[in-house]
């Protein structure tokens, strides 16, 4: 009965949960209904990619009225895929949440971070699911907005900074793709993704057309925070509280590139995109700097949370040069790389909030003998940093090996070398941590004991995400194939 | 179609290169959110200029033969509006406490203090 509105009620759900959390108003029974909510919201997920595996892409009319007049919303592999990731890193890093946040954000503003939140999550899912270009647009600003306000909630003021410069890229950002599908509902006279693609095709070496594909790309990447444009994303992650940190670090910049996927392969066309406006190369190239700079950068920092930070923008990198083969192959190792690096930075991410929590710093000066005095956080950081590199076993292996098999049936096998420089890069930033966890003496009087379990069995719970995925690659490689065939238009 | 052609997309373009600059060059944060906003008006009058049908009238069904202005834009650029506002709203905010904990709202003077710290 419930099952044709799974789709409205993804997005639905979180939406009206919000002002309950404002109306509810202690803190307590917020997190209770934002828990239960996040928990509704993945099992939804599931259910959606369950469906669109067994029985292809599902199209739910809103309000009923038939697209292309009316907003539709759309599940096909692809997004279910993303939707499927969004919502589990927003359960997960729910369920930690509580303790953490009563230690940085303070008990009297909880309930607001709670709306925030599930608003966030909201533009997320409702940015990934929707059919309407012009719908993207509004659920990007829902998402955008309420990470502003959620980044500005830490400690350091330099987090308002951080916050302000966030909204000004990300408003300038989300203005271009605005422009954008203005340039292209002029040219086509629809807003519907589907539509749009069907009237694209026929224009041919317009004008509009071109302007709008540049000003829709320009704009996410900004938002997706490829190199260069990544400027805004290491303060804001490195400042934000730890909870937010986990939760954009591993959803948001995914979902911008999910709506870059879409803008190349579904609304443009591979041809378009990557034949008529040459993106391949240029893509490589900001790719690969992205990778061996975001990387380089990385090693020099004392903070680390803004050290994962820079990584963060190397690992974009990666997604993009997957994209950028516009193969099968390459678009699976990307699409890939989003599911695994969602895994990875959130175990990573959530481990240093735990650090935080005891010991009220992520500097490498604070790690120094975090080994014997955190044991369970630490081994979560290290098993986070083996994903990071690359190392067998790990899902960081599987997305790299698919990317360098990618790169040697494009015939671009000098790619690879990039590949396994920007891997040497992350063993370095990677093994300052270690040595400093386990190879250095813990400061005089250094806090010690473990973070509250809470906190612990979600970390965990993404850490052997890590490895189970790094083995048994049947799902996450197998949804990932069929999109990037779906994508491409080779597949079912 | 003489010069000044359809003059509406040059201003456009004027006042979303303007409102850019302005955000680029400008180092008081309130200014920075003024010029947002002009860059972001700029894309507003974009869309509304496109809804334009030449001798149209409002979508308003009466007797007779009539030619519409496409409402779609317009009904677009309401939401943009709203999402516009929330940004200047929140933006707005943002800098005020950044007055309260800085003192100041002025891009150098804040570097300064969080360079020196």
């Amino acid at each position: 009965m419930i099952t044709p509105h799974l789709p409205a009620l993804q997005v639905v759900v979180p939406l009206l949960s919000a002002p309950l959390c404002v109306l509810l108003a202690k803190a307590r029974l917020a997190y209770a209904l934002t828990l239960v909510v996040c928990w509704i919201a993945f099992a939804i997920s599931v259910l959606l990619l369950i469906q669109v595996m067994d029985g292809g892409a599902i199209s739910y009319q809103m309000g009923g009225w038939a697209p292309p007049w009316g907003i539709e919303l759309v599940v096909d592999p692809v997004n279910a895929y993303v939707l499927l990731i969004v919502s589990a890193i927003g359960a997960l890093v729910i369920t930690y949440a509580k303790p953490s946040l009563v230690h940085e954000i303070g008990s009297g503003r909880e309930t607001l971070f709670y709306t925030s939140y599930l608003l966030c999550l909201t533009g997320l899912l409702g940015v990934t699911i929707t059919g309407d270009a012009f719908n993207i647009f509004v659920f990007l600003e829902v998402s955008s907005l309420s990470s502003y306000v959620l980044i500005s909630l830490g400690q350091d003021r330099r987090a308002l900074t951080a916050s302000f410069r966030y909204l000004i890229f990300g408003t300038i950002g989300a203005t271009f793709f605005l422009i954008g599908v203005g340039l292209i509902y002029q040219a086509t006279g629809t807003l519907n993704i589907a539509d749009m693609a069907n009237r694209v095709a026929p224009l041919g070496e317009s004008r509009t057309v071109q302007a709008a594909f540049a000003f829709m790309a320009i704009g996410l990447a900004l938002k997706a925070a490829l190199f260069p444009l990544h400027a805004w994303l290491p303060n804001a992650y490195a400042f934000a509280p730890s909870v937010v940190t986990a939760f954009l670090a591993a959803t948001a910049t995914k979902v911008s590139i999910y709506v870059l996927i879409r803008t190349y392969f579904t609304i443009f066309g591979p041809e378009f995109s990557f034949e008529v406006m040459a993106l391949g190369p240029i893509l490589m190239v900001l790719a690969i700097s992205a990778m061996l700079i975001g990387s380089t950068i990385a090693i020099f920092q004392d903070d680390i949370k803004r050290l994962l930070a820079y990584s963060s923008v190397a690992q974009i990198g990666y997604m993009m040069l997957g994209i950028a083969f516009a193969t099968v192959l390459g678009v699976t190792g990307g699409m890939l790389h989003m599911f695994n690096h969602a895994l990875m930075k959130g175990a990573l991410f959530l481990a240093l909030g735990c650090m935080f929590y005891r010991t009220g710093s992520v500097s490498i000066e604070a790690m120094r003998g975090l080994g014997q005095r955190m044991p369970w956080t630490m081994a979560a950081i290290v098993a986070g940093g083996l994903s990071l590199i690359g190392v067998p076993l790990t899902v960081g292996f599987v997305s790299k090996w698919y990317l360098l098999l990618a790169a040697i049936d494009s015939g671009m096998w000098w790619i690879s070398i990039f590949i396994l420089v920007a891997s040497l890069l992350a063993i370095i930033y990677v093994w300052r941590l270690v040595e400093a966890a386990y190879l250095s003496p813990s400061p005089e009087n250094a806090p010690s004991g473990e973070a509250p379990l809470i906190m612990l069995i979600p970390t965990w719970v993404l850490v052997l995400a890590n490895f189970y995925f790094g083995v048994d690659t049947r799902v996450s490689v197998g949804v990932a194939t069929r999109a990037a065939e779906f994508l491409l238009g080779t597949g079912s | 179609m003489e010069w000044p052609g359809l003059y509406n997309y040059w201003i456009v373009i004027f006042l979303m290169m303007a409102g850019l600059y302005m955000v680029i060059a400008r180092a008081n944060l309130v200014k920075k959110m003024v010029g947002l906003g002009v860059f972001q008006a700029a894309v507003f009058i974009f869309y509304l200029t496109m809804g334009k049908v030449a001798g149209g009238t409002a979508p308003i069904i009466i007797p007779g033969d009539q030619v519409y202005s496409n409402p779609l834009p317009h009904v677009l650029i309401l939401t943009a509006i709203v999402v516009g506002v929330a940004t200047l709203a929140l933006g707005l905010a943002l800098i005020v406490r950044i007055k309260e904990v800085y003192g100041s709202i002025e891009e150098d003077e804040i570097d300064e203090q969080e360079n020196a710290a």
